[in-house]
């Protein structure tokens, strides 16, 4: 066992290293479980030498150097004692794949291993929650525990999401490559699709007793900004991730002394994050730029934007914040999307107007138990002084609401009517 | 985690001496490298210290000197803040960095508000609120 300041020393290098280096094992090799085996033997290796002999000047060689020559013994070894011929074949393609000296990574960008990655832990023939598991796995860093924990599911069932997704991709033969230009618009939506599900679990978690749980969000964050630093061209990443950086802007100011949910409305506007608000703008500023019409992640960080530059609820542009969601809900048809537009329409022209909107969309059969519609109905019902009605919906909305200081929060609203 | 990244200015720097493309070119892909790992937030150089203040405070006095600061030994010449899992990733970064033999760059950890909960009382927080509302809201 290493001391506690090299064992620490190790896992920032690997925290560093791991993702280009199984980016680049699963280049050679062909298959991602075969690449995370590789390296997770590389890092044993690294966890028995380093001690004595100290980090190497450039670790990140040395783990690709390590993996390979690993590899290269252990097939080896199961080669002479393996007796079915299918098996020995696979095992020799592997082996001669590893045992050649790597030209491609002479010629091309390791960062363009990454990339390829990305689009292989969000390839549409997973799961969304094979995809998410997967993503945060190779490309986050996290451990199998890590992301149990996330999910608020048992460990045993993200391991076994992850072994499961890795066959898939091998038997569906799933190409490590960036898709081509007639594919990549759908692509790259899956994988924003997944950074920003992660995100979201981190700023407004569905379960548990958390309302917020930052880390996560620092998660989707870092792999956003890694997508914007790899797709430097493409308006809808800096979009996702102009939306991310404005939203955890604003992570400190949300949740109270008692970990309760605090609302935009109440929240105290000087403790949000001007490096973060500052970051978001510049990336939006760029998604704009880039884009002919704006993409749905463009679309909700202009409108997360509208809210940071405003010093109070009073001060926000709110009828510009209807024309950005008239536009996105024209591109998504999202009823959520109609929802957030309701209340946004509340803000411009009165409850009366926004309420309206609102009833429309209650028929709705994905928003029918919808906690978020039922606080806005009640929200709303509040301000127009129907206390009765409003109190009936904050119950219900608590109700329907899985996150307990959220549910929390909407009882003592019920209560106060 | 937040980080400051100090880069200390040196000689060349100081009089005003522009890098050379090789050491700009190395700084860039250094650059590159942190910001596709997400880890740099952002950075800035500082013009040489020529061009720079010092106000003393001294028996209620304050007392103005121009720059450059020729006395001082460990002038600052830009900075980074990065966004690191752990104080052990910043070092590892900045290992990488293409600095010359006898560079010392130093770390520091940037405050996040809850750094001051144990001394910050709630009419103290909502002066500095008020202050950043003052200062910051465009």
């Amino acid at each position: 066992m290493p001391d506690p300041a090299t064992q620490r020393a190790i896992d920032a290098v690997w925290r560093i290293e791991s993702t280009r280096l199984i980016a680049g094992l699963t280049r050679i090799v062909g298959d991602v479980a075969v690449a995370e085996d590789l390296a997770q033997d590389a890092l044993v290796a690294a966890l028995e030498s380093w001690p004595e002999s100290g980090i190497p000047d450039k670790p990140g060689a040395w783990l690709m150097a390590t993996a390979k020559r690993r590899g290269i013994d252990a097939l080896r070894r199961r080669i002479a004692l393996e007796r079915k011929h299918e098996l020995i074949a696979h095992e020799q393609r592997i082996l001669q794949q590893l045992d050649q000296p790597d030209l491609v990574a002479q010629v091309d960008d390791v960062e363009d291993d990454v990339l390829r990655l990305i689009f292989m832990t969000c390839h549409p023939v997973l799961s969304r929650d094979a995809r998410v598991a997967l993503t945060l796995r190779l490309l986050g860093g996290l451990s199998t525990p890590e992301i149990a924990r996330a999910f608020l599911v048992s460990e045993g069932t993200v391991a076994q999401r992850i072994v499961r997704a890795k066959r898939t991709l091998s038997e569906a033969r799933v190409p490590f490559e960036v898709p081509g230009r007639d594919e990549l618009g759908d692509r790259l939506s899956a994988v924003l699709e997944v950074i920003y599900l992660v995100f979201n679990e981190g700023y407004a978690a569905t379960g548990g007793e958390h309302w917020i749980r930052p880390p996560l969000c620092e998660d989707a964050l870092r792999l956003g900004r890694i997508l914007a630093g790899l797709m430097p061209g493409e308006p809808e990443v800096h979009g996702l991730l102009g939306l991310m950086e404005l939203q955890a802007s604003r992570l400190r100011a949300r949740v109270g002394p008692g970990g309760e949910p605090v609302l935009l409305a109440d929240q105290d506007r000087a403790r949000w994050d001007r490096l973060l608000v500052q970051r978001g703008l510049a990336a939006l500023g760029r998604a704009e730029k880039l884009a002919g019409a704006l993409g749905p992640y463009t679309l909700q960080a202009a409108i997360a934007a509208c809210h940071a530059r405003a010093r109070s609820v009073e001060d926000t542009d709110w009828l510009r914040i209807v024309a950005l969601y008239d536009g996105l809900a024209a591109l998504t048809g999202s009823p959520v999307v109609e929802l957030n537009r309701a209340v946004a329409v509340a803000m411009a022209f009165g409850p009366e107007a926004g309420l309206e909107l609102v009833d429309a969309l209650a028929g709705d059969r994905a928003l029918r138990d919808y906690h978020l519609l039922a606080t806005v109905r009640g929200d709303l019902l509040e301000r127009l002084g129907r206390d009765a009605e409003a109190r009936a919906e904050f119950l219900r909305a608590a109700d329907l609401c899985a996150n307990e200081p959220e549910r929390e929060l909407l009882l003592a609203r019920a209560e106060a009517l | 985690m937040r980080f400051m990244v100090l880069v200390p200015a040196d000689d060349g720097y100081e009089q005003g001496r522009m890098p050379s493309t090789e050491e700009l070119a190395a700084m860039t892909r250094f650059n590159e490298e942190l910001v596709k790992a997400g880890v740099m937030l952002a950075g800035e150089g500082l013009h040489p210290s020529a061009k720079g203040a010092k106000v003393r405070f001294e028996g209620g006095k304050r007392t103005v000197t121009d720059g450059p600061f020729t006395e001082a030994k460990e002038l600052i010449g830009g900075y980074w803040i990065w966004e690191c899992a752990s104080r052990d990733e910043a070092i590892e970064w900045i290992k990488r960095a293409p600095f010359p033999d006898g560079t010392e760059i130093q770390l520091r950890q940037v405050f996040e508000d809850e750094d001051f909960d144990d001394v910050m009382t709630p009419e103290l927080r909502e002066a500095q609120s008020r202050l950043r509302e003052q200062t910051e809201t465009r």
